[in-house]
């Protein structure tokens, strides 16, 4: 009686689970990889837009120059530019707030969600990048550019939403991209852009 | 005494209970299988991407391929290398890479199909455009120029 209510019942012995699961954990540690991948997405035109060769007359109000030369240094319809004021810049002249006549013409338009508004449809903001300039050079410039954009589209969103434009749902980020289409051309090499 | 001698060898030592330890280490290995994807190519070349401030997080990362443009150790310090998959390549390959790699995405991912460029910022702009142009008059028009967060 005493030796029955001492017998245990066997069990498996599960300390090298741990061990195999610790394998395990550091084969995927080592085999994948965490990085998330930020970036600048862009639209490259199609084929057909570049070799049509489409020659389109822009008005010297609607265009904004800019040349990226071999050095880094940035023009700005002739004169030189810091790149740190570009995306200034860029917001002045896409917004054209007064209604500047040297600055680009909008067009009142009818838009979903905004009603009546001017539309600044016209501008063109053209690239024109040196061979020999650096990728850092223009990658800085093109984020420059959208840093123009964005912030335009933010403060539209702000005032017509109430939110910062992170914050809209694709059907209002829609209308605001209509207002402040990007249109940007790469002339030189392939033209870029589109409507986002 | 005799007796006293019999109880002290049956005293055991208290062990800790590991039987949850198993489990514990399946989570986390559950959490980085979740969280991170297979290394699939093997960087060849070195490249340090530049800093920008108005990016966005790269979704659907079964539509994104990726082209690398950097240094390669051994090679003199301002000749920069195209890598796709895992080789060296040329800009005229990549036509037949982009190719290749649509026909391996499902056709939901094909429309959304985006080429992320991987560059290091010393990279001369003739290059980006060569292969900007590549991918052009490949169709694989939605790009993406990989950066870090400022």
């Amino acid at each position: 009686m005493f030796a029955r209510r001492r017998r245990e019942m066997p069990s498996l012995n599960t300390t090298s689970t741990a061990d195999i699961s610790f394998m395990l954990l550091i084969f995927f540690l080592v085999t994948s990889s965490m990085d998330s991948d930020w970036g600048l997405p862009r639209q490259l035109p199609t084929p057909e837009d570049y070799t049509q060769e489409q020659e389109v007359v822009v008005k010297k109000r609607n265009a904004l120059c800019l040349v990226l030369g071999a050095d880094g240094l940035l023009t700005c319809n002739g004169e030189s530019l810091k790149m740190e004021d570009l995306s200034k810049r860029v917001e002045e002249f896409v917004a054209n707030a007064k209604n500047d006549p040297g600055l680009p013409e909008k067009s009142k338009r009818e838009v979903h969600l905004l009603g009546l508004c001017q539309v600044s449809d016209r501008h063109v903001i053209m690239i024109d990048v040196h061979p020999d300039a650096t990728y850092d050079a223009y990658f800085q410039m093109q984020n420059a550019i959208v840093q123009g954009y964005n912030n335009l589209r933010n403060q539209l969103a702000v005032r017509r939403f109430g939110r910062p434009i992170t914050a809209c749902n694709a059907e209002q980020r829609d209308a605001i991209g209509m207002v402040y289409p990007q249109r940007i051309s790469e002339q030189t090499i392939s033209q870029e852009g589109g409507a986002r | 005494m005799k007796r006293g001698v019999f109880r002290r060898c049956r005293r055991e030592m208290p062990g800790l209970n590991t039987a949850a330890l198993p489990d514990l280490i399946f989570t986390v290995l559950f959490f980085f299988m979740i969280v991170t994807h297979m290394r699939d190519v093997d960087p060849q070349v070195r490249y340090q991407v530049p800093q920008g401030t108005e990016l966005q997080k790269l979704n659907h990362k079964s539509a994104v391929s990726y082209v690398y443009i950097g240094r390669v150790t051994g090679a003199p310090v301002d000749s920069f290398y195209i890598q796709l998959n895992n080789k060296l390549a040329t800009i005229d390959e990549i036509k037949a890479y982009v190719e290749q790699e649509r026909s391996q995405m499902s056709s939901e991912d094909q429309p959304r199909m985006t080429v992320s460029i991987k560059a290091d910022r010393d990279v001369p702009y003739a290059i980006i455009s060569g292969v900007k142009q590549a991918l052009q008059e490949s169709f694989a028009l939605k790009i993406n120029y990989s950066a870090s967060k400022k």
